[in-house]
């Protein structure tokens, strides 16, 4: 028999309105602005931006205000938003050579030229709270120096003159893209970096970490991680011509990994790519670790059945959103299924009783 | 293309860059400063979309997909037919009409006031913020010294 339910209705709404009264919580505290969680909890911001995979800093700083934080959730938000814009076209790829660097590191070139730039980064601080940011105060102003202009120089670059890198082949083929048509394995090197540097900061992080344990292990240098802004251009059918509609600000790291050769190529180091939206350094530098180790199979290297080097598994769970949705909808009303699920558990008692009863009877 | 079209087009696309990249708060007060408000019909009302921006596989190698940017759009005809395109970052309407009448008002007699009042300005701006980063990122460039060893 199957029984339609109805109700709650009274009851979502009223908890609705009480998510909104502990959404704001105490009332004697000043209220949040979406400006105060753009400029002061900007990385948030930016990893909303990465995984909700929109450019959008108030956008994003609405959806964690909407969220209380719940960054997840945040960017369930600006995913959802998203499917409602139209989309206008593709950029032409950014150029990330013209980087406005606010920061610029190599772990494998002290003197590479540009310099080693640390820029606003917390490494080197030394993870003591600070308490005195609890208390309302002045910043001193960060000090200036002579500010240099020109584009910083890939270090990749100064590998491939040597011919002790590998290339990666430019080209102008134009791209997977996954909001478009649904993933497919094997996929392509651009379609998992998409997949990649929209997946969660978290499950990336731990696939890199379990390369760097030995599941699968590349031996990565970061050969150079910079931050900073690019501008963005497209072209425009009713101009004729290309212009810049904006610029955005993004993470770049490009991994160093040793490679002893195969049968068609001299031994020479490989490469891993993190791009990602916003600064966002550990993200990107996971996104290289990852994508070098699902690089095995154009390698010629062996599958040594490490979890990073699956990119089905790798691929299909890197998406909190997708994962949250899954994960979460088991708590949702299931009493039609569970109801069935108990008949049956009831029937395979009743019948297991049965079997035994008439033993025991004849004891 | 003639080298003279040449150069208009990369005139055309300096200041519709700027306006696409400039921060609203910046670029409104110095609009409505003008106080210029010509007739003009759109051909293309200001709407929000998204924009997928593409990076390139090791900077230099194969495009891949980034992720989207808002953008906003909208074109419009001034009276005198000459036509203005806005594309702007960002969500505001208010801002892509300015940058379309700005776009038009470039082309006709009107550029040169436009471009010391509201332009030039609007650049300065900018820029001085992005030198002030620079500036910033430039104090924390490591100065490598090395240590004199104790062994004779």
């Amino acid at each position: 028999m199957y029984v339609a339910v109805k109700g709650g209705e009274k009851a979502i709404e009223n908890a609705h309105a009480w998510l909104a009264e502990e959404r704001r919580g105490d009332k004697d505290v000043a209220e949040l602005s979406i400006a105060q969680i753009r400029e002061q909890l900007s990385l948030a911001v930016n990893r909303v931006m990465a995984e909700g995979s929109l450019f959008d800093p108030d956008l994003a700083a609405l959806a964690i205000k909407q969220a209380r934080g719940d960054l997840i959730e945040a960017i369930f938000l600006i995913r959802a938003y998203r499917t409602t814009l139209p989309r206008f076209g593709y950029s032409n790829p950014v150029d990330t050579g013209e980087m406005t660097c606010d920061r610029r590191i190599s772990a494998t070139f002290k003197d590479a030229p540009g310099g080693q730039v640390l820029g606003p980064t917390f490494d080197y601080t030394h993870r003591l709270l600070d308490f005195k940011l609890a208390a309302e105060g002045e910043v001193a102003p960060a000090p200036e120096g002579q500010p240099r202009s020109g584009s910083t120089p890939h270090i990749s670059g100064f590998l491939k003159a040597e011919d002790i890198l590998q290339d990666e082949p430019a080209s102008d083929a134009a791209p997977g893209d996954l909001t478009r048509e649904p993933m497919e394995y094997p996929a392509t090197r651009p379609l998992r970096l998409q997949s990649l540097t929209r997946g969660d900061e978290g499950f990336v992080l731990g696939m890199a970490y379990s390369t760097q344990r030995g599941y699968a292990r590349n031996h990565a240098f970061v050969g150079e991680l910079r931050i900073g802004k690019v501008a963005v251009e497209m072209e425009i059918p009713e101009l004729g011509f290309a212009i810049e509609i904006g610029e955005v600000e993004l993470t770049e790291c490009e991994t160093v990994n040793q490679f002893k050769g195969s049968k068609v190529e001299p031994p020479q180091f490989t490469r891993g790519y993190g791009l990602v939206f916003g600064q966002s350094e550990r993200k990107s530098i996971a996104m290289a670790l990852v994508d070098r180790a699902l690089r095995w199979k154009e390698l010629g290297e062996d599958n040594l059945g490490a979890p990073a080097q699956d990119e089905e598994f790798v691929l299909s769970h890197a998406d909190n959103i997708q994962a949250t949705g899954f994960l979460e909808h088991i708590k949702l009303p299931h009493y039609v299924d569970f109801q069935s699920e108990l008949e049956l558990v009831r029937k395979l008692r009743r019948e297991a009783e049965d079997r035994i009863s008439p033993k025991e009877a004849a004891e | 293309m003639t080298d003279q079209t040449n150069i208009a087009v990369a005139k055309r696309q300096e200041w519709m860059g700027l306006l696409a990249r400039a921060p609203e708060d910046a670029l409104m007060p110095l609009w409505d400063e003008m106080n210029t408000s010509p007739g003009f019909e759109w051909l293309r009302r200001p709407e929000v979309g998204g924009v997928m921006v593409r990076g390139r596989i090791g900077g230099s190698g194969a495009p891949f997909n980034l992720g989207e940017m808002t953008v906003t759009r909208c074109s419009l005809v001034l009276g005198d037919g000459t036509v203005g395109h806005g594309h702007v970052q960002g969500r505001s309407k208010r801002k892509a009409e300015a940058a379309a009448l700005i776009d038009a008002l470039m082309q006709t007699k009107a550029a040169g006031a436009i471009r010391a009042r509201v332009l030039n300005p609007l650049a300065q701006q900018m820029q001085a913020t992005k030198t002030a980063r620079a500036a910033k990122a430039a104090a924390t460039k490591v100065e490598f010294f090395t240590l004199v060893r104790g062994e004779d």
